[in-house]
């Protein structure tokens, strides 16, 4: 009897307090925003954190399809010249109007680092504001993924900066964090790693249209976005129980029965696509640096024990063979059978006694801070022993992984021979952005493959005419993919989100958007 | 510390220590558990119902079973055979720890304590070594030197190596006034013979003493760095990172906590306990008022 | 007096010197590249070697050591080298809720482990001593994080009386404050208890069987006055010291308490930059961390004399 008075009181004085309070979604990201320079790093954490505040000139809809943001376009008959109309009533935050200018002053800062904006740049003949609100850009020749680059969502997006800011040298981060977009960073409640607090921008004018991905009108509805760093998952799920935040962006699968049965609490998958899981093997030294040692490898790994290990719970993984990702339009499971249904282990050893292996140690780097990378190399470099290899599994921190990845010394010397991470479906689903796909040896991702085969494939890819061609030449590129073994996909994930029930109107889309939500209180 | 007449009485106490009838009821059992978990962890490989190492994705985060008595982790791995496993590493890192810091701790005190000119520089990078605090040197030595068993060992023993230092060489001043040292010394004995014959053999009780607690704390330590992700793969196992690895799945399988902690807290009382019990003994002023 | 006091500031210089070298050697010997962290996941060599050179790591070690102790001095404690700020801004967003929460834990320790070493001590081989010994053995041999999670298992999701995590600052209100911090501080108490209640019994023992005391019990003195007058008084400097000591491991602990409670101090700070390899954090926290050591030490070496009227100087 007492309890229910009392929280019939405490809700009593909740409801009165609905017209007063501001409205604070607190929010616990995949990880803590340390850079501020979505230029100069792919961390999803930055590319999230610059959604908040900078506006885009295209964006990505539901369909994949490009729709104006800040800027309509028109494109010439000869498919070279593509002009850009900024809208009325763009702003940023300092309230300086936004300029021709400063778009292209944000695009070419972001096309030195993008590798898309690099094969934009290749083909650019000018570049340049014809007046305030109109951006010309024209090429030397027709590039038909044109409107695809600069609407993506990911690795990396242009965001659009005042032209002050963009000027700053492309390795050197931004300090100055003004925007346009729908949000304002507070900058004197920022602490690196721990907590970052966004305000509602009053002055953004969002489009007419329905929001739809990272397209549409972004409208704001609460006041206040906090972003609070927790490394420990469990405490954020005892922390979204108790009421004390409100949003978590990646739930471990395995902890799902906790928040079960909650009806304060909603689990659901919010990108449609998900995530790959994908190793990635040195070229350039013993044994991997032999192609029979390599296709070995790959058929020795078999996707579902990866997959296991690591999510648990099948509703939440799924075994996919295609290098393109699965459930993309180009995606082609060819030549992947051992990868997603097993049984590769004797055919791996037979190609290891053909290529003469010598027992030369795999050194796999495992590393141990990050949930989502910590147990595929455990299940890897055991499926690795029982085909025959030796590995050396070494054990290390994410960002000892990174610094060691970029070093092309042999193994033995502090170097190594494969590693393992994921990728945002998206960012892997065409040959041109798929960074495992790029053949162009010192200059390649890290791994560093000699392949003119793939790099001819990608040619073909921007000389195909239609949706169908390009289909054609992606089961190619899966082909050569996986002969090369330029990359050994593990598999799909979706790491589900959850949120209290009183956050609706969450977007679902592949980045996780803070405009057009509601919180109930 | 007791002043001790001549190099052979020295022994003595140290000689006492192994003559259990002096412990107590808490202590005695503190040894038998002790010596439970010792033979308990070195017979591992024959008591251990399953390879530590194999996984089973399919038989993961399940609770106990007859094949699986302590349940299964998140690789589907047998939690007992880990726990097992796992404390002959963490055993082996704190008695390696003890081992190591006492030895280069008494090499350095004696060298400080016997040499005037020697002293005011090691003491001084002592005291610059006990400043910095212990666990973030060790996570920092591990998290640069990348985590080996070798690295973690380094790690722990280079914080502790300055308390023992300290101790040899407040033994070694005291003793250094003894008469029969200065005797020795006016004998024109050289100097390594009175370092070995006249002045280790006081240092040893303490040592002793010492050594036990550096061997607790050093299995606390290991336990802390792996749950600050700077200890030793979990490949090789140890009570510290079973538990590192299994905390995020603390409240639906606390058994990844509570088994390794249990082992872990059990083994590091009892040798406090016996540490008490060893010093008790050792320290003359606390025998006349108990006896 | 004047004397000794000068010498002992004095004393504190070559320490931190040393503690610089250290820590500056550390960086230095062991792997890992700054400038890699710098040029951030697309880097190439080229641009590897630039910000290199700009950052002066070409240099000997001796020139960039000294360039490095002159910024210190200068009160310049670099940039981080991910999130590009301050590194003494960051150190001040971070310092309030971990002094809050060892002044806390110290409060709370001395509060209930002084009684129960004097009540151990007075009381010598009984059941309440041998309560006592076992309970500051078993501080010892849990590890920190497992009291944490068994707290958070108990006294938050159970029973519901304090949140799982995060800070709220004193400057919120004493309630709001001490409901996010009571958790951490009680975790931490078990360690500090442990170690300030064994010391105080040791030294009572020793105190209370000294001649003044017991002329004081013959002449009558009530027992109260006896233990807590004369006894603990004489006994202080000891407890005073191992507060002291303790310091290193309140550190140690406080590392492991942010983790475990979500708490935005330096020891998380440190632990990540570590993590991370943000040398200039790395550098700043753990000199910081030494001269706070440092600093409290000599304090209380200082304080000795108002304790203790035998130590004259």
């Amino acid at each position: 009897m007492f309890n229910r008075l009392t929280a019939a009181l405490v809700a009593s004085s909740v409801l009165t307090g609905v017209a007063w309070a501001e409205t604070t979604v607190t929010a616990v990201m995949h990880s803590g925003l340390r850079v501020l320079d979505p230029v100069i790093t792919t961390a999803h954490i930055t590319r999230n954190h610059a959604y908040m505040i900078y506006d885009v000139l295209l964006a990505q809809d539901s369909q994949f399809q490009p729709q104006p943001q800040m800027a309509d376009w028109a494109v010439s008959d000869d498919q070279k010249t593509y002009t850009f109309t900024l809208r009325d009533g763009l702003k940023f935050h300092d309230g300086a109007p936004v300029t021709a200018t400063d778009v292209v002053a944000s695009l070419k800062r972001w096309a030195q680092k993008d590798a898309g904006g690099q094969v934009i740049m290749d083909r650019t003949a000018s570049l340049e504001a014809t007046d305030d609100k109109t951006v010309t850009w024209t090429l030397n020749e027709p590039f038909v993924p044109m409107l695809d680059v600069l609407s993506k969502q990911s690795a990396l997006p242009p965001f659009i900066m005042p032209a002050r800011v963009a000027e700053t040298p492309a390795d050197q981060a931004i300090t100055d964090y003004t925007g346009s977009g729908p949000f304002v960073f507070v900058e004197a409640e920022f602490q690196p790693g721990i907590s970052v607090t966004y305000a509602k921008n009053a002055d953004y004018v969002p489009r007419s249209e329905p929001a739809d991905w990272m397209a549409g009108g972004k409208t704001v509805n609460v006041d206040t976005v906090k972003w609070v760093n927790m490394p420990d998952i469990q405490t954020a799920v005892n922390a979204l129980s108790g009421g004390e935040i409100d949003y978590i962006e990646q739930m471990q699968v395995d902890l799902l029965p906790l928040l079960e049965g909650d009806p304060n609490i909603a689990v659901e998958v919010r990108e449609p696509t998900g995530m790959q899981t994908m190793a990635r093997m040195n070229f350039l030294h013993p044994p991997f640096d032999n192609e029979k040692v390599r296709q070995a490898a790959l058929k020795a790994i078999s996707q579902e024990p990866v997959l296991a290990a690591m999510i648990g719970n099948p509703e939440y993984y799924q075994i996919c063979g295609a290098v393109l990702g699965c459930g993309t339009p180009l995606g082609s499971e060819a030549d992947a059978e051992t990868l997603t249904q097993g049984g590769g282990a004797e055919e791996a050893k037979a190609l290891l006694a053909e290529a003469g292996y010598d027992g030369t140690p795999v050194v796999l780097m495992a590393p141990t801070d990050l949930v989502a990378l910590a147990t595929q190399p455990v299940v890897v470099s055991q499926m690795l022993r029982d085909a025959g290899f030796t590995v050396d599994m070494q054990p290390m921190d994410w960002q000892t992984l990174v610094t060691r990845r970029a070093g092309q010394a042999a193994p033995s010397e502090g170097g190594w021979n494969m590693f393992i991470t994921n990728w945002m479906v998206p960012e892997i689903s065409n040959p041109i952005a798929n960074p495992m796909l790029n053949g162009r040896g010192n200059d390649a991702w890290f791994g560093w493959p000699n392949d003119e085969a793939i790099e001819q494939l990608k040619s073909d890819y921007i000389a195909a005419a239609d949706a169908d061609a390009q289909k054609a030449v992606a089961e190619q590129v899966q082909e050569r993919a996986l002969e090369n073994v330029l990359l050994v996909p593990l598999g799909q994930y979706s790491l589900p989100q959850a949120r209290r029930a009183t956050i609706t109107d969450m977007i679902n889309s592949p980045v996780p958007v803070f405009w057009n939500l509601k919180k109930a209180e | 510390m007791a002043q001790t007449p001549e190099p052979a009485s020295a022994m003595q106490p140290v000689l006492r220590v192994l003559r259990l009838p002096h412990l107590g009821l808490g202590q005695k059992i503190a040894a038998v558990v002790l010596v439970l978990i010792i033979g308990a962890t070195l017979l591992a490989p024959w008591l251990a119902p399953h390879d530590p190492l194999t996984m089973n994705p399919l038989m993961r985060l399940k609770g106990p079973m007859e094949s699986h008595p302590l349940g299964t982790d998140n690789f589907g791995r047998d939690i007992l055979s880990r726990v097992l496993i796992g404390g002959r590493l963490s055993l082996a890192i704190g008695i390696a720890t003890a081992v190591v810091s006492v030895l280069l701790g008494l090499v350095i005190g004696l060298i400080a304590g016997f040499f005037r000119t020697a002293d005011a520089i090691i003491m001084r990078m002592m005291d610059a070594l006990m400043a910095i605090p212990a666990i973030l040197l060790a996570i920092a030595l591990v998290a640069l030197n990348g985590p080996s068993v070798g690295s973690v060992i380094a790690a722990i023993t280079i914080p502790e190596i300055p308390r023992v230092v300290r101790l040899v060489r407040a033994v070694v001043l005291a003793a250094r006034e003894e008469p029969y040292v200065e005797a020795a010394i006016a004998l024109g004995s050289s100097m390594p013979k009175i370092l070995i014959r006249h002045l280790v053999p006081n240092t040893l009780a303490p040592l002793i003493v010492q050594g036990t607690y550096i061997l607790a704390s050093a299995i606390l330590t290991e336990a802390i760095l792996s749950f600050l992700g700077a200890g030793v793969s979990t490949e090789t196992p140890t009570w510290g990172n079973i538990m590192a690895e299994g905390r995020m799945y603390f409240r639906i399988k606390p058994e990844l906590i509570m088994w390794p902690g249990l082992m872990l807290s059990l083994c590091i009382l009892s040798i406090n306990l016996l540490g008490d019990a060893a010093r008790d003994m050792l320290d003359p002023r606390l025998q006349k008022r108990a006896g | 007096m004047l004397g000794y006091l000068i010498r002992r500031v004095l004393a504190v210089i070559p320490v931190m010197l040393l503690v610089a070298v250290f820590v500056f050697l550390l960086l230095r010997l062991t792997p890992g590249d700054p400038a890699a962290i710098i040029a951030g996941d697309m880097a190439t060599p080229a641009q590897l070697e630039r910000i290199r050179e700009a950052m002066g790591l070409n240099q000997p070690l001796h020139i960039q050591f000294f360039t490095w102790v002159g910024q210190l001095l200068q009160g310049d404690l670099g940039t981080s080298l991910i999130s590009r700020t301050s590194v003494s801004g960051m150190i001040a967003d971070r310092m309030g809720p971990t002094l809050a929460i060892a002044l806390l834990t110290i409060l709370m320790s001395v509060a209930l482990a002084v009684p129960m070493g004097v009540l151990a001590a007075w009381k010598h081989r009984s059941a309440a001593d041998y309560a006592v010994m076992t309970f500051s053995v078993l501080g010892f041999s849990v590890p920190v994080f497992v009291i944490g999670y068994i707290f958070i298992l108990i006294f938050s999701l159970k029973l519901g009386w304090f949140p799982v995590q995060g800070y709220t600052p004193i400057s919120a209100g004493i309630g709001p404050f001490l409901k996010n911090a009571f958790l951490p501080a009680l975790t931490l108490t078990t360690i500090y208890v442990a170690l300030i209640a064994r010391m105080t019994r040791a030294n009572m023992l020793e105190v209370l069987g000294e001649d003044y005391i017991r002329t004081a019990r013959a002449k009558g003195a009530p027992e109260g006055r006896v233990l807590f007058r004369h006894a603990l008084k004489n006994a202080a400097v000891p407890i005073l010291t191992v507060i002291g000591t303790g310091f290193a491991l309140l550190i140690g602990g406080v590392v492991v308490t942010e983790t475990v409670f979500n708490i935005p101090g330096i020891g998380r700070l440190t632990v990540d930059a570590i993590l991370a390899r943000d040398y200039p954090v790395i550098q700043a926290m753990i000199l910081l961390t030494s001269f706070l050591y440092v600093l409290v030490n000599l304090l209380i070496d200082l304080s000795y004399s108002l304790f203790d009227p035998r130590i004259r100087y």
